[in-house]
């Protein structure tokens, strides 16, 4: 990661938070439907600095700093989608998401379903650990949103995917939530096209070819299964790279040809074990490629317990390319 | 309610110094990059950390919020377990399993706040609503600044301790901000007390840089919680001389504003007030200033010789047991191990 870091700077580029603030900007330059509410996003810029510079572009009725309610934040968010604008919320930091989880799960998912109307809504926010922000500024809470239906859930780990799914989820006409993974925010960067692009939501991509097995994973693991591929290359086993991009709807259709081909599968999320995506995507796959399989499906997660906050712990608790490493050696000699 | 004796005036300046001394220590480590995570100060509001748990007797409840080490001082704890806490170290009362303020002991009367702003009012009217049905004669304390009245859990916890009366004194820090956003954005209101209206609470405003006033304020508050006559919305009115955290440089602050709150410092102003009574002189305070660094540096060692937690440990407290990490029967078998 750290060398991929210093050949990328060296090259220039755009940073993934740069990317998500570009998303931003172009879609609220073409579409004045577009605002932004959320705490600190103003005048600060944003904690993380997404909405940098934009309430001087855009003024303080399009960039909106509001109370600390992120109840209100989302409930607002639905009200403005009703009559016809196309808000995009920010949680400050995604854990704080669980405060708005009533408006997001009961709300804007089950709207269409119970009275055709639909609701364009982004609520987006930087998930994920590996900077020490312990229990309450560390969590991948993915899971509880992939499991409510009438929601997109998306989790971009490329600077590339980060600007074109963010814009895809402004222009979606359903509530889409999308993890921004904190960890890579300033240390990942590439060059992106001038032109406009979209990604498409509901598409995974294959990030690294591979014959032996199938590492399926998202957000900054993507980064330590590249890494752990690396690693286990010069020992001869050949892994393929699936980034799911996102997480529901899952592209089975990826996942699937992929493990067709190597007939191993291991999944990698750094949310902790027990129902994360993980064990949605390992059913899946026992479900519809028995047939292709060698051996049983894998996970590498985080164990089941809150994110610790001392570094010793924390690097004990994240999975890594060590990790995700030890266990496709083992799955690649099964 | 009695008056502070000249002995307590000089503990409350005592509190008050040892809150500013320690997060000065945090600050140089935090520069020196040895704090796990942010650091967030509360120069200028020591008065009402300070003063607000003064009012407190053995036996109450207390909940501070991030910028409450004062109160935390007040209640028993040591500066090198706060130390600990911001260094991550295994000795630190939350084993490092949480950073700053996170910390809880029933037995000390602490409840520790979690990050989502507002929730700690439930909770508390929650441990307020316990001593009424134990019929027991403790006070619960605990912080909002003024964004977090913004919350629902704030409402919803305010209007179930007015409806109960139960024996909740909450203290409205307004300290004029909630990290960039000011008072004005976050609310109509002309008064933060203003809030405790629409639930009926009883409350009142004072100057929240005025050590004595506070302690005299929430002394009364705490004393009517305690002969049953409900909780009670104190509002400090103080002012945040750093950034929301070392990180934040508040270019968002004006400039005269924050020059002329720092003209009513706390500390100096009980400095004069304590030589106005003659009790005690500058150089009196200057000795007294001396013996709280030395204590506060040798506390600062001990918690830095402390360890960090065994990683294993990340895996404890959970439940009553320790989960442990099951791996599949072939992945053991593949390394050889039974």
């Amino acid at each position: 990661m750290l060398d991929r870091r210093r050949a990328d700077e060296a090259r220039g580029g755009t940073t993934y938070v740069e990317a998500l603030h570009d998303a931003l900007w172009e879609e609220m330059e073409t579409d004045d439907r577009v605002f932004v509410l959320g705490e600190d996003v103003g005048v600060y810029g944003g904690a993380f600095k997404v909405t940098d510079g934009m309430i001087e572009r855009f003024g303080p009725d399009r960039v909106i700093d509001t109370p600390i309610s992120e109840d209100a934040i989302v409930g607002a968010a639905i009200g403005a989608a009703i009559a016809g604008l196309r808000p995009v919320a920010e949680m400050q930091f995604a854990d704080f998401i669980s405060c708005a989880f009533d408006q997001i799960t009961n709300f804007a998912a089950k709207s269409r379903y119970r009275t055709g109307v639909g609701i364009p809504i982004v609520v987006r926010g930087p998930s994920g650990g590996g900077v020490h922000g312990g229990p309450f500024h560390s969590q991948n809470p993915e899971a509880y949103f992939a499991h409510t239906p009438g929601l997109k859930v998306v989790q971009p780990a490329t600077a590339y995917d980060a600007k074109g799914l963010l814009k895809s989820a402004i222009r979606d006409e359903d509530p889409v939530i999308f993890f921004e993974h904190k960890f890579l925010y300033r240390r990942i960067r590439e060059e992106l096209p001038r032109e406009e692009y979209t990604v498409p939501i509901g598409k995974a991509r294959v990030a690294r070819d591979g014959r032996d097995l199938s590492i399926v994973t998202y957000g900054a693991m993507v980064w330590e299964a590249l890494d752990a591929a690396a690693l286990l290359e010069s020992e001869g086993i050949d892994c393929e790279v699936v980034d799911l991009r996102t997480l529901l709807p899952l592209d089975d259709e990826t996942i699937f040809a992929s493990v067709g081909r190597t007939g191993k599968a291991l999944i990698v999320h750094e949310d902790t074990k027990t129902g994360g995506v993980g064990a949605e995507v390992s059913a899946r796959i026992t479900e519809h490629c028995f047939d292709s399989l060698d051996g049983p499906v894998l996970r590498v997660a985080a164990p089941d317990t809150p994110v610790p906050y001392a570094p010793p712990m924390e690097a004990f608790f994240l999975p890594n390319a060590e990790k995700i490493a030890r266990a496709a050696r083992a799955l690649a000699g099964y | 309610m009695g008056r502070l004796s000249d002995a307590q005036r000089l503990e409350l300046y005592r509190f008050m110094r040892l809150n500013r001394v320690v997060e000065e220590r945090l600050v140089n480590l935090y520069r020196q990059g040895k704090i796990v995570g942010g650091l967030y100060r509360s120069l200028g509001q020591e008065a009402t950390s300070v003063g607000t748990a003064f009012a407190l007797s053995p036996g109450d409840f207390l909940s501070p919020l991030i910028r409450n080490l004062g109160s935390v001082l007040v209640r028993g704890y040591a500066p090198r377990e706060l130390f600990a806490q911001y260094l991550a170290r295994a000795t630190s009362p939350s084993g490092g399993k949480d950073g700053n303020l996170h910390f809880a002991s029933v037995e000390r009367g602490v409840i520790g706040p979690i990050s989502m702003l507002g929730e700690l009012i439930p909770v508390m009217a929650g441990v307020a609503l316990a001593a009424k049905l134990r019929r027991e004669s403790f006070v619960c304390m605990t912080y909002i600044g003024d964004g977090a009245t913004s919350t629902g859990p704030f409402h919803e916890g305010m209007n179930f301790a007015a409806v109960r009366k139960l024996p909740l004194v909450v203290v409205g820090e307004n300290n004029h901000w909630a990290y960039s956003t000011p008072f004005s954005q976050q609310m109509a209101c002309a008064s933060l007390a203003d809030r405790a209206k629409a639930y009926g609470m009883a409350a009142a405003t004072v100057d929240g840089n005025d050590v004595e006033t506070v302690w005299e304020a929430a002394s009364e508050a705490v004393a009517r919680a305690r002969r049953g006559e409900g909780p009670f919305f104190l509002e400090a009115v103080t002012y945040r001389m750093k950034g929301h955290a070392e990180h934040d440089a508040q270019h968002y602050v004006d400039k005269a504003e924050l020059a002329a709150w720092g003209d009513r410092d706390p500390l100096e102003r009980w400095s004069r007030a304590l030589a106005a009574r003659g009790l005690a002189s500058a150089g009196d305070l200057a000795r007294l200033d001396g013996d709280i660094a030395r204590l506060v540096d040798q506390e600062l060692e001990i918690a830095e010789r402390a360890p960090f937690p065994p990683p294993e440990a990340a895996l404890e407290g959970v439940y009553g047991e320790a989960p442990g990490e099951s791996e599949p029967f072939f992945l053991r078998y593949a390394e050889g191990k039974r």
